[in-house]
């Protein structure tokens, strides 16, 4: 069953298969960002106790999400990288490393600035505020460690190490808010009972964490080509793709 | 599968179980050390799990809902004091001086940072706000008055 795949082992396939899916991933996530704000920002009623401070929800919560859901994928890379040795899974870790530790940062603003006016303090040393900041000095960890080599087979294995490792994290994170007693309040969406938000505030919020899931796929694609390309710099397809393209802009430019 | 991939599923997957169980045991034997804050209950009867009580003049957070009709401001300056309630029944006197987040009223859940003076009365330096997991408009809000939806989820 696993046989459909095999051609993509080859960087070259892989390589064309994300360009190909890329204007897709790009038209998906402007549409949905267009929709999702206008509707959050906009049209989406204020909140009974935060007022429209509380709009600030369409950014944090989708960053936040989406910064768990890039470890997520880059764990689940980094486990095939190291037990079947595929080197286009320790590349989708390292391409997706810093776009995760951007979500994350995103997130930990959002918040500090949300909770000043609402808790009153920009931060807290509660477990969901400092189990995230974890997460964050995780990504710069791998991304430092994967710099921190010459060798890049070897920096693919051990950044590879380092995500598996910081995976334990990921559960932490989630459960801070219901193991212990937390400044951050529950789970608003992402629990087994109905949410606790008013359906037309629920409706744009979940546009947007499409979009921003969209968003971080076009990154990553992009990401990962642009990876693809620095590792396989002087195999002849890259040449050869160098060389159409220079062809391209010359016919052009006459 | 060949022998040395099998070998490579085995030692990866040793590391993550390996790895998940001694932060678990961490994060057990830690348990009492990273909730944020006491509940009252937890002040008057001690932590539900080991009984330790909070010492008197000690620094401590506590967590609870504004009882209603119990919040009493001096007119002349900043000073306010408010009883905090939890799900165990057990109610503390919250002494600040200062200013109080916009969130802060009767029935909301806030989080006080302080010194414990006796065995019921706190004297905070900080009053933070804690809001719910809730969204809704305020025309919900108003038909849900009287249902009680304003809780909080300190005693879980």
């Amino acid at each position: 069953m696993w046989k459909c795949l095999h051609p993509y082992a080859k960087p070259e396939k892989s390589y064309q298969l994300a360009g190909k899916l890329l204007p897709w991933f790009i038209i998906f996530s402007a549409i949905t960002f267009i929709v999702g704000t206008v509707w959050g920002l906009l049209f989406a009623p204020a909140d009974y106790q935060q007022g429209d401070s509380f709009r600030i929800i369409y950014i944090h919560v989708p960053a936040a999400m989406m910064a768990m859901a890039a470890y997520s994928s880059m764990a689940m890379a980094a486990f095939v990288a190291l037990v079947w040795q595929i080197r286009l899974a320790e590349i989708t870790v390292i391409a997706t490393a810093p776009v995760g530790a951007v979500f994350t940062f995103i997130a930990l603003f959002t918040g500090a600035a949300w909770g000043k006016p609402m808790w009153g303090a920009w931060w807290v040393w509660d477990a969901r505020l400092t189990s995230e900041l974890i997460l964050l000095f995780i990504y710069l960890g791998i991304i430092a460690l994967y710099n921190a080599f010459s060798d890049k087979v070897l920096a693919g294995r051990a950044a590879s190490i380092l995500t598996l490792v910081g995976v334990i994290n990921l559960p932490i994170i989630h459960y801070s808010v219901v193991w212990w007693n937390t400044l951050h309040q529950g789970a608003t969406i992402s629990k087994f009972e109905k949410p606790s938000m008013a359906i037309e505030m629920l409706w744009p919020l979940i546009i947007m964490i499409i979009a921003f899931a969209a968003f971080l796929g076009t990154l990553m694609l992009m990401r990962f080509r642009n990876e693809i390309l620095a590792r396989e710099s002087h195999r002849p397809w890259v040449l050869r793709l160098i060389e159409t393209d220079d062809a391209q802009r010359l016919q052009k430019d006459k | 599968m060949n022998p040395r991939r099998k070998k490579r599923l085995l030692i990866t997957s040793l590391l993550v179980t390996g790895l998940a169980v001694s932060i678990a045991l961490v994060l057990y034997a830690l348990q009492q050390n990273i909730d944020l804050f006491y509940t009252p209950s937890e002040i008057i009867k001690g932590k539900n799990e080991t009984g330790v009580k909070p010492e008197i003049g000690q620094r401590l957070r506590i967590g609870g809902m504004v009882v209603p009709n119990t919040v009493k401001r001096d007119p002349s300056n900043l000073k306010v004091s408010f009883d905090l309630i939890d799900n165990g029944g057990e109610s503390v006197t919250v002494f600040f001086n200062g200013i109080l987040p916009d969130l802060f009223r009767e029935g909301q859940g806030i989080v006080a940072q302080g010194e414990l003076i006796n065995a019921t009365q706190i004297n905070a330096f900080e009053v933070l706000a804690k809001h719910d997991e809730e969204y809704m408009p305020p025309e919900v809000s108003d038909a849900l008055k009287g249902l009680d939806h304003l809780k909080i989820n300190s005693n879980k």
